[in-house]
C-alpha cells in the first residue's frame, strides 16, 4: 500500500490505466491468443479428439499440399473472394450513389437494402436453396418450365453451384456496404461539388475526380472488410448444400467448409487445424496486401 | 385431538427426514449420456423410471445434447472424472472410443459372451473382444421400401418383391412434363440419403459381388459385379426412360413425404416422421430381393458402454442399468417408443412383431444384414456421392468413376487402421 502512495499523480494514472487495459488483455490473451496458439501447435499433431496428442512433424502440411480437393478448394475460396468482393462493391456503390440522390422514400428505401443484411443467413440460404430447385417445386425453374425455357441446373452442376451459391451472400452484404458508402459520400464537403459546378464539368469528372478519390478510406474499409467475409464463407454454402456440403464435386466448397468437416466429421484434427493455420496465413496476406495498395500515397 | 395431530405430524416429518437422510446415504447416483432425438429422449425415461422403480438405491440421471457436440462433450469430460458412467456411442465409434481408454468391457459374469453370442442379432458381434463384450445396444436399425399407397393404386402396381419388378412398378408411377422434366418419380435416388447403404451393402452383393473383404478393411466392390450395380444405380435416372432424378425435390424423404415419389428406401428411424405427415397413405415392405430370391440388407446401431469413470459402486450400478437396458423389456419400450428394432432376435422375432405391419419387413431384413464397420462414415458417403456426381455432371464412364471411389476409400481406410 505504501508502495502505491509514494507514487506521483502521473504513476497513479499510469498505474490505473494499466489496470484497465488488463481487462481486454486477460480476456484476449484466454479467448483469441490461446486458442490460436494451441491451433498452431496441434497443425503440428496427430489426435481425434479423443486419444492422446502425437507429435507429426510437418506430416499435416506435407498431406495438405499433396491432397488435390484441398486445392480445388484453395481455387473456390479465392474465386469467391474475387467475384464477390468487387461485384459487391460495384453494386453497393451504384446503389448508395443513386440513393443518395434520392429524396422520394428515402428512409424507406434505405431500409428495404438493409433488411437482408439483418436478415440470419440461414433462414437466406435455404429460402435461396428452394428457389434454385428443379422442378416441380424451384420457383426459377418452374417460372423457366412455364415459359417453355429448359431448365438451369442451379445447384446441380460444377458450374454453376458456386455463382448460385455466391449470388445470396452477395445480397445479403450489400445492406451493410451500401450504409458505409452513403455515410462516405455525406463526408465530402459539398463545396467541392459546388466549385465543381461553377467550374461548368461534367457528372462523369465529378465522379472520378472528387467523388471516388475522396471516398477512398471508405473503399479500403469495405474492400478490406469483405473479402475477409468472403475467405471465410461458410454459412451460405453449408446451408445452401447440406445434403453434400460444398458440392457437387466440391465445387462450391470454401475453405472453412473443409475445416470443419476435417475436424467434425472425420475427426481428423491436426489435420484441420493445418488447414486453419493456412487460412490464417491467407488471411494475413491478402489483408496486408490490400492496406499496401490502397494507402493514401 | 389438536395435540394428537401435531404428535402425528411431528411422527410423520421425522420419518420423512429419516427416510429422506436413509435414501441419501444408500443412494447411488449414476449419469447416463446421449445425444438429442426426442423420441429417444422420452424412451429413456421412462425407462430410467422403471429402473428406478426395481432398484430403488440407484438414481440415474441423464443429460442429452446435440449430436454435433456429442463426441466433444463426451471425450472431454470423461477424461476429466465429470461425464457419464454409462453412454451411447455409435458403433461406428468404438475402436476409437476404445483407444481412448474412455470405455472399459462389460463384466464377463453379467454379460457372458457365449450368451450374447447366441441371443443376440450377430452383427453385435462387432463389439466383442475375446471374453468380453465392449458394449451392446438396446436397438437396431434396418432398411426398407417404403410405398405411396395411393400411387400404386393409381399406377395399377402392386409392392414389389423383386427388383425388376420395382423397377416395372416405378416406371409406371414416373410422371414426365411436356419438356421431359421428371415430375413425379417412381423411386426416388440420392447416394446423400440411405442409397449408399443400399448400394454397398445390398446391390453389390445382389449383382454376385462382395463390397469388403478383409474385416471392412480392403475396398473389393471395384469387380464387374460393382460396375453392373453402379450401372443399375444410375441408370435409373440417367436412362432414356428415367424412373428417379437425382436431386428430386431436394432430399429423397421430402418427396416421398409430399407424395412425390411412388417409393423411397429408408431407415426404420423414418417410420416416426411418416406417421406424423397428415394426408400420406404409405406401406413399407423388404428391400427388393434378385430374381433367384437373394436378399440384403444394411444395419447400423448405437450402443451403450460403461465409461473409465465409473468406479466402485457406481461401476455396480452402472452394470445393473446397463443389464436393464439391454434387457427384453427395454427393447420392447424402445419399439414402441423409437421406432427402432429389438438387438435379439428372441424380442424381435415374435409373431406380433416379425408380422407387423410395421416394423415386420425392418425386422425380417435383420435376419440377413450386413453391417459395415465404417472408418469415417460421412467421409465415406462423401466418396458414393461423388462417384455418382462424376458420371452424371461430368459423363464418366461407371468404371472409371467406380476405381477412383475405390482407390480414394481404401486409402481412407489404409490411413484409418495404420494407427
Amino acid at each position: 500500500m505504501d508502495l502505491y502512495r509514494n507514487l506521483t499523480i502521473r504513476q497513479k494514472q499510469i498505474v490505473w490505466a494499466y489496470a484497465f487495459l488488463a481487462l481486454p488483455i486477460l480476456f484476449y490473451s484466454v479467448i483469441r491468443f490461446y486458442p490460436t496458439g494451441n491451433a498452431i501447435l496441434i497443425s503440428f499433431q496427430d489426435w481425434n479428439l479423443l486419444g492422446a496428442r502425437t507429435w507429426t512433424g510437418l506430416d499435416n502440411y506435407v498431406k495438405l499440399l499433396g491432397d488435390p480437393v484441398f486445392w480445388q478448394v484453395f481455387r473456390n475460396t479465392f474465386v469467391y473472394l474475387l467475384l464477390g468482393t468487387p461485384i459487391s462493391l460495384v453494386i453497393s456503390f451504384i446503389i448508395a450513389y443513386h440513393l443518395d440522390k434520392t429524396r422520394f422514400m428515402h428512409g424507406f428505401l434505405r431500409m428495404l437494402y438493409f433488411l437482408p443484411f439483418m436478415t440470419s443467413a440461414v433462414a437466406m440460404a435455404w429460402v435461396w436453396r428452394w428457389f434454385y430447385q428443379p422442378v416441380p417445386i424451384g420457383l426459377f425453374n418452374n417460372a423457366l418450365a412455364s415459359i417453355g425455357i429448359p431448365q438451369i441446373a442451379f445447384l446441380n452442376s460444377t458450374t454453376n453451384a458456386l455463382p448460385s451459391v455466391l449470388a445470396p451472400a452477395v445480397w445479403a452484404g450489400l445492406g451493410f456496404q451500401i450504409i458505409i458508402f452513403m455515410a462516405g459520400l455525406r463526408a465530402i464537403p459539398r463545396s467541392y461539388y459546388e466549385a465543381a459546378k461553377i467550374d461548368g464539368v461534367g457528372w462523369w469528372t465529378v465522379l472520378w475526380e472528387i467523388t471516388i478519390p475522396l471516398l477512398k478510406p471508405t473503399i479500403v474499409f469495405i474492400v478490406v472488410f469483405s473479402s475477409i467475409g468472403f475467405l471465410r464463407i461458410f454459412d451460405h454454402v453449408f446451408n445452401m448444400t447440406t445434403n453434400n456440403p460444398g458440392g457437387p464435386l466440391n465445387s462450391t466448397k470454401p475453405l472453412v467448409l473443409m475445416i470443419y468437416e476435417t475436424a467434425f466429421d472425420s475427426f481428423d484434427m491436426g489435420y484441420a487445424a493445418a488447414q486453419t493455420v493456412v487460412l490464417f496465413l491467407v488471411l494475413l496476406v491478402v489483408s496486408l496486401i490490400q492496406l499496401r495498395i490502397l494507402r493514401d500515397r | 385431538m389438536g395435540l394428537k395431530m401435531m404428535r402425528a405430524t411431528a411422527l410423520a416429518t421425522a420419518t420423512s427426514v429419516a427416510a429422506l437422510l436413509g435414501g441419501a446415504a444408500n443412494a447411488v447416483e449414476i449419469e447416463y449420456w446421449q445425444y438429442f432425438f426426442d423420441a429417444r429422449v422420452t424412451a429413456m425415461e421412462q425407462l430410467i423410471e422403471n429402473f428406478e422403480a426395481a432398484n430403488p438405491d440407484i438414481t440415474v440421471t441423464m443429460t442429452h445434447f446435440p449430436y454435433a457436440d456429442y463426441r466433444t462433450k463426451v471425450a472431454a469430460a470423461v477424461p476429466a472424472g465429470e461425464g457419464p458412467d454409462v453412454v451411447q456411442l455409435f458403433y461406428g465409434w468404438l475402436n476409437d472410443y476404445v483407444e481412448a481408454e474412455l470405455i472399459q468391457p462389460l463384466p464377463a459374469d453379467a454379460f457372458p459372451a457365449a450368451e450374447i453370442d447366441a441371443t443376440f442379432f450377430p452383427m453385435v458381434q462387432a463389439m466383442k473382444e475375446g471374453d468380453n463384450y465392449w458394449a451392446l445396444p438396446t436397438a437396431v436399425r434396418s432398411l426398407a421400401l417404403f410405398y405411396n399407397k395411393r400411387l400404386m393404386e393409381e399406377a395399377g402396381v402392386e409392392p414389389p418383391t423383386t427388383i425388376d419388378e420395382m423397377v416395372a412398378a416405378a416406371r409406371a408411377m414416373t410422371k414426365v412434363d411436356g419438356a421431359g422434366n421428371v415430375t413425379q418419380v417412381g423411386l426416388t435416388a440420392g447416394m446423400t440419403a440411405q442409397d449408399h447403404h443400399w448400394w454397398r451393402e445390398v446391390l453389390v452383393r445382389q449383382f454376385g459381388g462382395e463390397p469388403y473383404t478383409d474385416d471392412y478393411r480392403t475396398v473389393a466392390y471395384n469387380s464387374d459385379a460393382g460396375i453392373a450395380a453402379l450401372e443399375f444405380y444410375t441408370g435409373m435416372a440417367m436412362g432414356d426412360e428415367p424412373i428417379t432424378a437425382f436431386g428430386f425435390m431436394d432430399e429423397p424423404q421430402a418427396a416421398f413425404r409430399a407424395g412425390m415419389a411412388g417409393m423411397h428406401i429408408d431407415g426404420s428411424f423414418r417410420i416416426g416422421a411418416l406417421n406424423d405427415t397428415r394426408g400420406l397413405q404409405w406401406g413399407v415392405t423388404e428391400l427388393p430381393a434378385t430374381n433367384d430370391g437373394m436378399r440384403s440388407n444394411y444395419s447400423s446401431y448405437w450402443v451403450n458402454a460403461i465409461t473409465t469413470k465409473a468406479e466402485g459402486e457406481k461401476y455396480d450400478a452402472a452394470v445393473k442399468f446397463m443389464q436393464y437396458i439391454t434387457s427384453d423389456e427395454a427393447m420392447q419400450i424402445w419399439l414402441d417408443v423409437v421406432g427402432e428394432l429389438p438387438a435379439k432376435p428372441s424380442v424381435g422375432m415374435t409373431d406380433a412383431n416379425a408380422n407387423d405391419e410395421v416394423f415386420g419387413p425392418f425386422i425380417r431384413g435383420l435376419a440377413y444384414a450386413h453391417t459395415t464397420k465404417f472408418a469415417d462414415e460421412s467421409g465415406q458417403r462423401q466418396l458414393m456421392v461423388e462417384m455418382v456426381e462424376r458420371m452424371t455432371l461430368q459423363g464418366m464412364s461407371a468404371a472409371e468413376s467406380l476405381a477412383i471411389a475405390a482407390e480414394a476409400e481404401q486409402a481412407l481406410l489404409d490411413d484409418y487402421y495404420k494407427k
